[in-house]
């Protein structure tokens, strides 16, 4: 009984103690954006609890830096890219698992190997090609959002999770299918579609997840202020602000709230969606 | 092996001068070192810690979802977010340096002294994979049977014994997984750098990746910043074909 005991004591106490650091450095980002101008924020001891809460510098930040600009931006980049990953990437799974073709493998392995680039190496390639084919947004905001969307319209990861998924389909349903009259798109869409939405939830997670949080490749070609994504423009309202403190923070917590309200309504696939495409033990 | 400084759209040939510029470049072997250190101090940090935490985690508790969904938080939270957070740790005046002065030290120039600037942002990559490394570990000990626990229990084995013997062999593919994806990520470090640093002061805290940033983006020198990228590829290459070996070795014997 002692024993027990002792044993979920540690445990609790672990646990807390790696909750307070994982998120301890976000509260205390919220404890100085919500301090007033009056209140020193470099006291010494740190004042935990803000003495006066104040939202003045979350509406200071909002009127200054066009925040609904950047998330209407990163809203319209991470929903098309999502839209173009989940149907390239179920495309292109299909064949490579279910129909005959002579270099079969060969497209699988080259699949596999984009996924050791590292996407830095890639960058300057892509660069030198996005201004090529003039999708920046100097050519407009349809150039600019194309050159931000179609270089992640599908990815090497989401097309193996979508070959297992397709995988764990047996044979037998499409063989129905065919003899039901149906081709191959219809194949592929009436059937196999429906069958593999719990991946295709995940991968659109995954997506939305790395899209929302995407610095380098728009930091690279964007170059007018109303094109800027919200981490972009977080990183513009660093310099920005300098070293105004109360207003970096409340920035950054309001370029927060979107991703915390759908990663704590999607927190079970979230941590479900982790457990696909990852090596079962 | 072109050089775009004439022009962007007509680069001329210049054969592989750009790869001797870089080799005879000090910086270039700067950073290549930093991105070492990188992988030495993060890699072994990020298989160990989140071992820990999902053994621990990976128990009937109170408030289980609690911890679970507060240390997989920094994984959803935008980079520039958590740089920017931690930068404001990290300040001079700042609340880590309350702790280190409190605790009888002198105040650490985190970000500001070169001494210390790589590890400052080391620790920020380890904090942010944390959660993430957990749930890959949380899947595998889903796998491991339960009655070898029983089992173990029936030999008078204690807790750490249980867990030397039947978890670690039983989740030895998914170490090697995280040994894989977290040496790849701890090589491709930009944007911690790039929020937090800019690979300062003096360059103590530039990994090659960054550097071809730089190179390529902020002084425009595309073919150099291309062959350093090759250089790059080339070593991560050969770590992933490493690796995969290992593992595959790994689960002939096992």
């Amino acid at each position: 009984m002692l024993r027990k005991f002792f044993k979920s004591l540690f445990s609790h106490s672990f646990l807390i103690f790696m909750t307070i650091i994982s998120i301890g450095p976000f509260l205390w980002l919220i404890s100085t954006a919500l301090k007033s101008k009056n209140e020193n924020i470099f006291a010494y001891p740190p004042q935990f609890i803000p003495q006066h809460i104040t939202l003045e510098n979350f509406i200071g930040a909002w009127q200054q830096v066009p925040f609904m600009g950047y998330i209407i931006n990163s809203t319209i980049v991470t929903v098309l890219t999502i839209v173009l990953n989940l149907l390239f990437a179920s495309l292109a799974a299909y064949p490579l698992v279910r129909m005959e073709f002579n270099g079969r493998g060969g497209c699988f392995f080259a699949t596999l190997a984009t996924v050791m680039v590292p996407c830095q190496v890639i960058m300057i390639p892509l660069y030198l090609l996005t201004l090529r084919l003039n999708l920046v947004d100097s050519y407009g905001a349809v150039a600019g959002f194309a050159g931000m969307i179609l270089p992640f319209g599908v990815s090497a990861f989401g097309i193996l999770l979508m070959r297992q998924a397709f995988m764990a389909i047996p044979k037998e349903l499409e063989e129905a299918a065919i003899i039901d009259g149906c081709n191959v798109f219809q194949i592929w869409w009436k059937v196999l579609m429906p069958l593999v939405k719990p991946s295709l939830a995940t991968l659109a997670i995954f997506t939305f997840v790395g899209c929302w949080g995407e610095f380098l490749w728009p930091s690279i070609v964007l170059t007018k202020q109303e094109m800027f994504t919200l981490p972009v423009g977080l990183n513009y309202l660093q310099g920005f602000f300098s070293s105004n403190w109360r207003f970096i923070s409340a920035g950054a917590i309001i370029s927060t709230i979107p991703i915390l309200i759908f990663f704590l309504a999607l927190q079970k696939h979230f941590v479900g969606g982790q457990t696909q495409g990852a090596v079962k033990g | 092996m072109l050089d775009y400084s004439n022009d962007i759209y007509n680069p001329d040939f210049v054969g592989i001068t750009n790869y001797i510029t870089l080799f005879h470049s000090s910086i270039f072997w700067k950073t290549m070192w930093n991105t070492v250190i990188y992988l030495v101090v993060a890699v072994p940090l990020l298989v160990i810690l989140p071992l820990i935490i999902a053994i621990v985690i990976n128990q009937k508790l109170r408030g289980i979802t609690f911890y679970r969904v507060s240390i997989y938080l920094p994984v959803v939270v935008s980079i520039v977010v958590a740089g920017i957070a931690w930068k404001w740790l990290y300040a001079d005046s700042g609340i880590l340096n309350y702790f280190v002065t409190l605790l009888g030290f002198d105040k650490i120039g985190w970000l500001t002294d070169p001494k210390y600037s790589l590890y400052s942002v080391i620790l920020v990559t380890v904090w942010k994979g944390l959660g993430y490394y957990m749930m890959i570990y949380l899947a595998a000990l889903t796998s491991v049977p339960t009655d070898l626990y029983e089992a173990a229990d029936i030999d008078g084995a204690n807790l750490l014994q249980k867990h030397l013997t039947v978890t670690i062999p039983h989740l030895l593919p998914a170490i090697a997984l995280v040994s894989i994806i977290s040496s790849i990520s701890a090589m491709k470090v930009f944007v911690e750098i790039y929020v937090m640093t800019q690979g300062g002061p003096l360059n103590s805290s530039m990994t090659v990746v960054y550097y071809i940033y730089q190179k390529a983006f902020e002084n425009l020198d595309l073919g150099y910043a291309s062959a350093c990228g090759v250089v790059l590829m080339v070593i991560i290459m050969a770590i992933s074909v490493l690796n995969i070996k290992k593992i595959e070795g790994g689960k002939f014997s096992a």
